[in-house]
């Protein structure tokens, strides 16, 4: 099935029907339908077709949700940019994807006229909610977009065409789109609404950033059972949150470890003050066993659901929530319709108790990275069929003797920040690509909130403070991406062979904390 | 007294969150939340500020957009809980 159509179902079924909340207004499935519609004839009107890509650079706002429905109806490909996206990252999306349309906001526009200066090629429409002056010139209104007659755009997509782009740090520095199709996504939202028991009645609050697939799946997820998704743009306050989500009535609560750390922060917080929540889940880093005793003190009605997975397949294994008291450190078994095993060097599975590489088996696995046939060779490989290729999740895992999953570590260097992945090679980068730098390497370092905080360490030519680094981190990379620790030296630590080793590095920084 | 807190609370967002750089700096008004100028854990660190600069502690049902997203709703909340910590 296409993507599009949850949405038309579920209007079909309850057109009336709450579908979207946000702080600025509400929308019925009949709204949001109709304003996706219009949206979808304007972008063909400005010459968006079939397997186009197009570029949602919003934050939790509700055009956004109408942005990714209405780049499906038209037939295209829809690419989700986190809103702290900087201009230089920007441009090598741009570069990289070829967008026929770039749908934005008003504060956002600086941004992308940066990182479309100068550039030639295919030319873009860029489509932008208005600011207090309206639009400047050369840019269309999407107000006035949504003003178009809704009609249905005959573009011949099929559920194997290419429905979502969705780019992710890449070990090498340098973002990689994740492809995935209408199927790809159905199969994947269809497996977590069957282990979620999800509703129609069901109310999501979800503060996580569209760009973020755990975000993204919130509205996809909602939008496909005809239930209602409250979308905030923070978790900054997190008083304010609850009280929205008692006055909404929230069942659905996703979260990430940075988010139960706030929670349990808060001390004016007791057991029974969410009464309508039904469950809670968790997934992009695991949860301390003490976080997970406490939250189910404070949530003692609602099922909480540790999960694992990476945007390459979406969602890899869940742990049923009956399981939580006998193993809560696992992250259990593989979501309905897929597998997940251990292999070991050769690809053999490998028995309970020895670690290997975690691989993933089913509809869910990504069709590659957008134009990148040697990244998305190291990843996907042959499998048991001939017709099929294995995602290898670069993830090293061990089992239980009934088959239960544990996390034991990366394979390689991927540090994971308030539940995003950042490529240290990325930071680095950015960080060389200031003058009077000669040397810097980068690396996580443990925090109670983060998970794991960015560090660096840094080797400069001329006076450099540590907070001209920062500054220079912040105008170049997703704030999330930003170090928090900046340790400046005369030379990096090196191994025996004389390589500079992020492992000595981490443990120099960790100590500066 | 308004506006010096105001000038404190300007001197530290430039600090803190935008490494010294004024230019990034939001209207009185502005939502810190909506210009992106902060993010959960900077709202931590604002809070952390507030009690050590103005040397009252803020109850965690306080930490509201109504009092802290924006210079404006600080500056007020700060001038209603003074009083209050220099009673005490």
């Amino acid at each position: 099935m296409r993507v599009e159509r949850f949405l038309s179902k579920s209007t079909g079924r309850s057109p009336g029907k709450t579908a979207l909340v946000t702080a600025e207004r509400r929308l019925s499935f009949g709204e949001l339908d109709g304003m996706a519609g219009a949206l979808a004839a304007a972008l063909a009107g400005y010459g968006v077709r079939r397997d186009d890509r197009v570029l949602v650079f919003m934050d939790n706002c509700w055009e956004a949700a109408v942005s990714i429905f209405g780049t499906l109806k038209a037939g295209a490909t829809f690419s989700p940019i986190n809103p702290s996206t900087k201009a230089g990252k920007l441009a090598y999306i741009v570069d990289n994807c070829e967008p026929a349309a770039i749908l934005t906001q008003a504060r956002l526009l600086p941004v992308v006229r940066e990182a479309l200066a100068g550039r030639g090629g295919r030319p873009v429409a860029l489509i932008s909610t208005e600011g207090s002056d309206g639009v400047p010139d050369g840019v269309i209104s999407f107000s006035a977009c949504l003003q178009e007659e809704a009609e249905c755009v005959g573009h011949g997509g099929i559920d194997s065409d290419l429905a979502m782009l969705i780019y992710t740090s890449g070990s090498t520095g340098q973002p990689k789109g994740v492809m995935m199709t209408h199927r790809n996504i159905d199969a994947a939202s269809d497996s977590i609404v069957t282990y979620l028991e999800g509703r129609s009645d069901d109310i999501i609050l979800s503060v996580l950033p569209l760009a973020f697939d755990y975000g993204l799946y919130q509205l996809l997820m909602s939008v496909r059972l005809g239930a209602t998704l409250v979308l905030e743009k923070s978790f900054a306050f997190p008083q304010a949150i609850f009280e929205t989500m008692r006055r909404e009535r929230v069942t659905g609560l996703p979260l990430v470890p940075t988010m139960a750390a706030m929670i349990l922060r808060l001390p004016s917080l007791g057991p029974g003050m969410l009464p309508d929540l039904r469950y809670l889940t968790n997934t992009a880093a695991a949860l301390p066993t003490e976080h997970i005793a406490r939250l189910r003190n404070l949530f003692p009605g609602a099922k909480l659901y540790s999960m694992y997975g990476l945007t390459e397949c979406k969602r890899c294994t869940y742990l049923p929530p009956e399981e939580l008291d006998r193993r809560p450190d696992s992250v259990g078994i593989a979501i309905p319709n897929t597998e997940a095993f251990v292999v070991d060097g050769e690809g053999r599975p490998v028995p309970p108790g020895v670690t290997g590489e975690l691989v993933i088996r089913g509809p869910h696995v990504m069709q590659g990275y957008w134009r990148n046939p040697q990244a998305t060779d190291a990843v996907l490989r042959a499998g048991r069929k001939p017709w099929e290729r294995l995602l290898y999740t670069g993830d090293v895992f061990r089992t239980d003797e009934e088959g239960y999953l544990y996390f034991v570590g990366r394979k390689d260097d991927i540090i994971k920040t308030r539940g995003e992945k950042v490529a240290p090679k990325e930071v680095e980068a950015v960080i060389h690509s200031l003058p009077g730098v000669m040397e810097a390497v980068v690396t996580g370092v443990p925090d109670p909130v983060l998970g794991q905080a960015i560090a660096a360490m840094v080797v400069c030519s001329t006076e450099l403070t540590e907070r001209e680094i920062m500054a220079h981190c912040a105008r170049h990379l997703e704030e999330f991406m930003v170090p928090k620790i900046v340790m400046l030296r005369d030379e990096l630590p090196r191994t025996d062979t004389g390589k500079v080793s992020r492992r000595l590095a981490a443990g120099a920084l960790e100590g500066a904390e | 007294m308004f506006e010096m807190t105001k000038q404190a609370l300007r001197a530290f967002m430039v600090e803190s969150f935008l490494f010294g750089e004024e230019t990034g700096l939001p209207s009185d008004t502005e939502s810190l939340i909506g210009a992106g100028i902060i993010d959960s854990t900077g709202v931590l660190e604002l809070v952390a500020f507030i009690e050590d600069r103005f040397g009252f502690t803020i109850a965690d049902t306080d930490i509201v957009p109504d009092n802290l997203d924006s210079i404006d709703n600080i500056a007020a909340f700060v001038g209603r809980n003074i009083p209050n910590a220099a009673a005490a």
